[in-house]
């Protein structure tokens, strides 16, 4: 178990590494130089030369790469270019925003989806069971920008119920705060309630066919308490272990849906950051959303060793 | 267990009486919400350089001078300028019992200090605007001297904007180069907080020296980037103002009673530049022949871009100012569209046609519309324009490497028709991206930096026009107009050409 | 956006029924698939022969026509330049299915033979290749195919090879997993031992074996890759004007939500109908191909 846990985390280490190659090296084989964009419309070359001094860019690209993981190793992220704020600095106020968004969504993918998965297994083969699939299959192919900007249209256009955008902090006002972020949590927990929805059925059914539940089924248990008490413990193990996932991938896939929204977040920060080609800040925040994705696969597998003692070979 | 009502009811009058209380007490502080397009840059005025953050500065910081409706310079923390005789001294008097922020005075010393940075601090982007300043002198408390390198008249309209703003040296010095994080000039609202991409909070600054005209308490800047969520929170009212209305929402806004909109012909203006010398791709497309270039002017309808993309909104034009502009000259009017004179100029130049032009066009909606409406009314005279779309990061370098036959370009504009022109047009320039050179057209730019008002100015200016008109490498469409949509409760505000909000002398209902 | 790899596991190939003719059988048991499969080969035919049945040209403005309603000469109503929609959504069929189906086919291409690589060398191959899959995984995947479709500059042919890197990872998992779970049976034991050569033992013996699964999460990536040309385009770095994809159609509809809100509804249902399509073929690719069922 030890020895199985501290080669994983060994295997992290060229992990991580390559992320940081990865991402440095396609942020430089962009087209378009930082500094000219820095520079505005003007476009004056003492100013262009002397950013590029000033950030390194005219060194060899291995080099700034040395660089910047030399900071990254003493735990500095480095400087935005354009805001000129540090990027740990800028990561630690946006990290709450994408955390409360990350945790709604998957407070309605958790209900949602483990909700209707159950049901659907409970009543496999009926009616209900067919609804629920279309509905999760709904979840999964309705492209997120596009719910986006039809929920915007019916709820803050037409009935004027939401507002369409913007993001208040429940610190400060935590009615306006559900208000601002219920709309974008939902698109993004309706995608992954689909995929939990799916998961959710095959380890209910397979739970439900198991030995464990016959035998309680035959001591004359009520079929709710077979089904709560029994079959549900064992069935969502994994379903957990994929949220765990989902919700690493949240913390940094919710670009588009930050964008239509205008949430202030994570997502957001590295598209701005990307056309403006602020180099530091994409690294940076990649950098960490990266390896807290990995780190949480591997919270998810340890998780799963736990339970499932077999796999501790 | 019956309740105890009267409890209940006290509690209620409780509630309710602190509710009305809380509620006088919002509506005494009062709270101007601003819609931005965009996030702003550092808000240090060496440091900055995009349009948005020239919004945000309109409220903290004042520049020595401003501008007016008409487009004259006015002054603002300065009283007076001159200039010397041979145009190469500047005096500039300063109004006094001015304070910054932190309550530092405004002083000649301050505005020495402020110049000085911008000229010399380590990625300033005011260096070139002040370039030709070569000494600032300090005569006395309230009089500064600048001596520049030679006659340069643009430089009185560069102090109306960045390059004019005067900032605490007591903050700057503490500061350094994290001025920015916490800026501290002497406008009307002071810098409270800054939340990346969320918002930017300013508070009434009580010891500003013209006080009686602002009438808010505080101001907030919210950066929404998409403009129809921008309209849906100025209608639902968490928002006061928006800049950048789309032309297309005119309508909408129209017809909504509690809205307003402030409209005025901006000093921008979009263009197709093509590309005439600039490397390889000059050699074949539109730099073949100036003919080439002018068949493309007549096939081109600007009415119609501007009806179909802009409602009809915006104001088409030839010339890198608009028709309302006193240096207009009128003596080149907008031509109308004329295919079958298009395909006889491209004929007389000798064009295989369909001539094949690679056309890179900025990544946002509008240019992409206003670039499909030229591809399809260039093919009906012989052109096949092939749309490429680019982000404006990469459109940037491609643009100065040559990497390019036309490029679809828009200009925020400058207040003299100097910075509308000068960068563009003479030879080796930054923003000369066709890679045109004509000495003459050098030493007609340069003749008119020397002279000073619209009435020398302007009969140099239009030399120069008519060159640029037979053979120049950009084709100048449409000047778009500032649209800042308001709410009604919204009094006093004006709207002046160069987009900025002004606060001054604007109130709540 | 995430990518799941969904295995069934292995078949056996001792069956008397040829596995083809078994899947189909099943295939056809399932309504639901077969209907996808109907709707999806009704998509491509309208892609096929957009230029037969668009009832206007596609890029054909019309400035008298801006911005108008669905009505009976217009069933889908109008763009912003008077262009027809129903035109632009059926010819933008093209677009979209074929970076659907072309970046999968170079994620297969790429993946496929990497996994078989790391799943049957073993060692530092594979712990090199696996490790830096893991990071491409770790990595956004919308981010990724920003910075590659940005890198090697906006058409659609950039943005199917960008979506197609970004999508490889999963295939070199899928692969190598199935590989590693072949290659100790017999039959491969047995191949080996006759001498047969890597890359042959790799072809014939271990790639069949890989197959299905391959061929179900494919359909499924299909669908993904449907998404993420539309997000692309939406942001500008996919289909180039005046050609229309679904996704650039919903970046122009996205200003006239209010005053033309048709605009985004029909290519947003046209992304939609045809990715649930390859989600629902997947699906019953997968309980047809899965040899523990009946």
């Amino acid at each position: 178990m030890f020895t199985l846990i501290s080669k994983r985390l060994i295997q992290l280490l060229p992990t991580v590494f390559f992320v940081s190659v990865i991402i440095f090296s396609l942020q430089h084989l962009l087209p378009g130089d930082p500094a000219m964009i820095m520079a505005g419309e003007d476009n004056d070359p003492a100013v262009i030369a002397q950013i590029r001094a000033q950030y390194h860019l005219d060194q060899p690209i291995p080099v700034q790469y040395l660089f910047w993981i030399k900071g990254v190793l003493s735990g500095n992220l480095g400087e935005s270019m354009r805001l000129k704020v540090a990027v740990s600095e800028l990561v630690t106020t946006k990290l709450p925003v994408t955390l409360q968004l990350a945790v709604m969504a998957m407070i309605i993918a958790l209900v949602i989806g483990v909700g209707l998965g159950i049901l659907s297994a409970v009543y496999k083969g009926r009616a209900l069971d067919s609804l629920v699939n279309v509905l999760g299959l709904i979840g999964i192919s309705t492209p997120n920008f596009w719910l986006g900007i039809m929920l915007i249209f019916l709820f803050s256009v037409e009935l004027g119920w939401l507002p369409a955008s913007g993001y208040v902090s429940p610190f400060e006002d935590f009615w306006q705060s559900m208000r601002t972020t219920i709309m974008p949590a939902f698109v993004l927990g309706n995608a992954i309630a689909g995929v939990l929805m799916r998961h959710t059925r095959g380890a209910m059914l397979q739970a439900l066919s198991s030995d464990y539940v016959r035998t309680a089924r035959a001591k004359g248990l009520l079929e709710r308490v077979v089904v709560i008490k029994h079959a549900m413990r064992n069935a969502l193990t994994p379903v957990i272990t994929l949220g765990a996932l989902e919700f690493g991938t949240l913390l940094s896939g919710a670009v588009l849906t930050e964008q239509i929204f205008t949430i202030p977040g994570f997502g957001k920060l590295i598209v701005d950051a990307v056309f403006n080609r602020d180099y530091a800040v994409v690294q940076g925040v990649v950098l960490v959303t990266a390896s807290t994705y990995i780190l949480l696969n591997l919270l998810a597998d340890i998780g799963y060793i736990l339970v499932n003692p077999r796999l501790r070979d | 267990m019956t309740p105890n009502w009267k409890t209940l009811l006290l509690t209620g009058c409780l509630v309710a009486s602190a509710g009305l209380f809380g509620m006088g007490a919002a509506s005494a502080q009062t709270n101007f919400k601003i819609g931005l397009a965009e996030d702003p840059d550092v808000l240090d005025p060496s440091l900055a350089r995009s349009y948005v953050g020239r919004i945000v500065f309109a409220s903290l910081c004042d520049k020595l001078f401003d501008i007016d409706d008409k487009l004259n310079i006015v002054p603002q923390l300065a009283l007076s300028s001159t200039v010397s005789a041979d145009g190469k001294e500047m005096v500039i008097k300063l109004r006094p019992d001015v304070k910054f922020h932190d309550g530092e005075p405004m002083d000649a010393e301050a505005v020495r200090f402020s110049l000085d940075r911008h000229l010399n601090m380590p990625g300033s982007f005011r260096k070139p605007e002040l370039g030709a300043v070569s000494e600032i002198v300090v005569v006395d408390p309230l009089t500064v001297k600048l001596v520049l390198k030679s006659p340069f008249s643009p430089l009185l309209a560069q102090l109306t904007d960045r390059a004019g703003m005067i900032v605490s040296p007591k903050a700057a010095k503490e500061a350094g180069d994290k001025f920015g994080q916490k800026p501290v000039c002497a406008g009307p609202f002071k810098f409270v907080e800054r939340i990346q991409q969320d918002r930017i909070v300013l508070e009434k600054f009580a010891d500003y020296w013209n006080k009686a005209n602002i009438h808010f308490d505080k101001v907030t800047f919210t950066p929404i980037a998409d403009s129809t969520v921008r309209l849906a929170n100025l209608r639902s009212g968490q928002l006061d103002l928006i800049e950048r209305t789309p032309a297309t929402d005119i309508k909408e806004i129209k017809a909504n009673p509690k809205l307003r909109l402030s409209s005025v012909v901006s000093l921008a203006y979009t263009g197709i530049t093509m590309n005439i010398a600039n490397k390889e791709a000059g050699k074949t497309g539109l730099g073949l022949d100036p003919r080439v270039r002018q068949a493309l002017n007549f096939a081109i309808d600007r009415s119609a871009i501007n009806e179909v993309v802009f409602n009809g909104e915006f104001m088409p034009g030839n010339q890198w100012i608009n028709p309302e502009n006193p240096y207009y000259q009128k003596s080149f009017p907008v031509t109308g569209r004329d295919v079958n004179k298009a395909k006889e100029l491209l004929k007389a130049a000798g064009v295989k046609t369909p001539l094949a032009i690679d056309f890179m066009v900025p990544n946002n909606p509008e240019a992409r519309s206003v670039a499909e409406v030229i591809q399809s009314m260039a093919a009906e005279a012989g052109f096949d324009f092939k749309i490429r779309v680019t982000e404006f990061a990469t459109s940037l370098t491609q643009a100065e490497q040559g990497n390019y036959q036309a490029y679809l370009l828009n200009w925020s504009g400058r207040t003299d028709p100097d910075g509308n022109s000068y960068s563009f047009h003479a030879c080796g320039q930054p923003l000369n991206y066709t890679g045109y050179c004509n000495k003459d057209v050098d030493a007609l730019l340069a003749e008119a930096r020397s002279k000073n008002g619209v009435a020398e100015r302007k009969p140099v200016y239009e030399k120069i026009t008519k060159i640029m008109q037979e053979e120049g490498g950009v084709l100048y469409l449409y000047h778009s107009k500032v649209l800042v949509a308001h709410s009604d409760k919204l009094d006093g505000y004006k709207q002046l050409a160069d987009g900025l909000i002004r606060l001054t002398g604007a109130k709540l209902k | 956006m995430s990518m799941q790899a969904s295995s069934p596991p292995a078949s056996t190939p001792l069956t008397l029924e040829s596995p083809g003719a078994r899947a189909w059988r099943r295939l056809k048991a399932r309504p639901s698939a077969l209907v996808a499969l109907g709707v999806i080969v009704l998509l491509i035919a309208m892609a096929v022969f957009a230029p037969l049945i668009a009832p206007y040209d596609p890029i054909k403005q019309n400035y008298l026509l801006v911005r108008k309603a669905p009505s009976w000469l217009h069933w889908m109503g109008t763009d912003e330049v008077g262009r027809d929609l129903l035109a632009r959504v059926i010819w933008g069929a093209r677009a979209s299915l074929s970076a659907g189906v072309i970046s999968v086919g170079i994620a297969l291409l790429i993946g496929v033979p990497l996994g078989l690589i790391a799943g049957y060398r073993g060692g530092w191959t594979d712990a090199l290749i696996s490790r830096f899959t893991d990071a491409m995984l770790a990595c956004p995947f919308l981010i990724l195919a920003i910075a590659l479709a940005a890198f090697l500059g906006p058409s659609l042919g950039n943005a199917m090879i960008a979506i197609g890197i970004t999508a490889t990872p999963i295939f070199v998992r899928l692969t190598r997993g199935q590989t590693l779970a072949i290659k100790t049976e017999d039959y491969i034991e047995a191949a080996r031992a006759v001498g047969n050569p890597v890359h042959r033992i790799a072809l014939r013996h271990i790639l069949p074996n890989v197959l299905p699964s391959l061929l179900v999460q494919a359909t499924l990536t299909v669908a993904t890759a449907i998404i993420a040309e539309a997000s692309l385009s939406f942001l500008g770095l996919g289909q180039q004007p005046p050609l229309p994809s679904w996704g650039s159609m919903l970046n122009a509809a996205q200003r006239f939500l209010t005053n033309a809100p048709w605009m985004a509804v029909w290519p947003g249902l046209a992304i939609f109908v045809s990715v649930i399509c390859f989600n629902l073929l997947g699906d019953g690719l997968r309980d047809a191909l899965d040899p523990r069922s009946k």
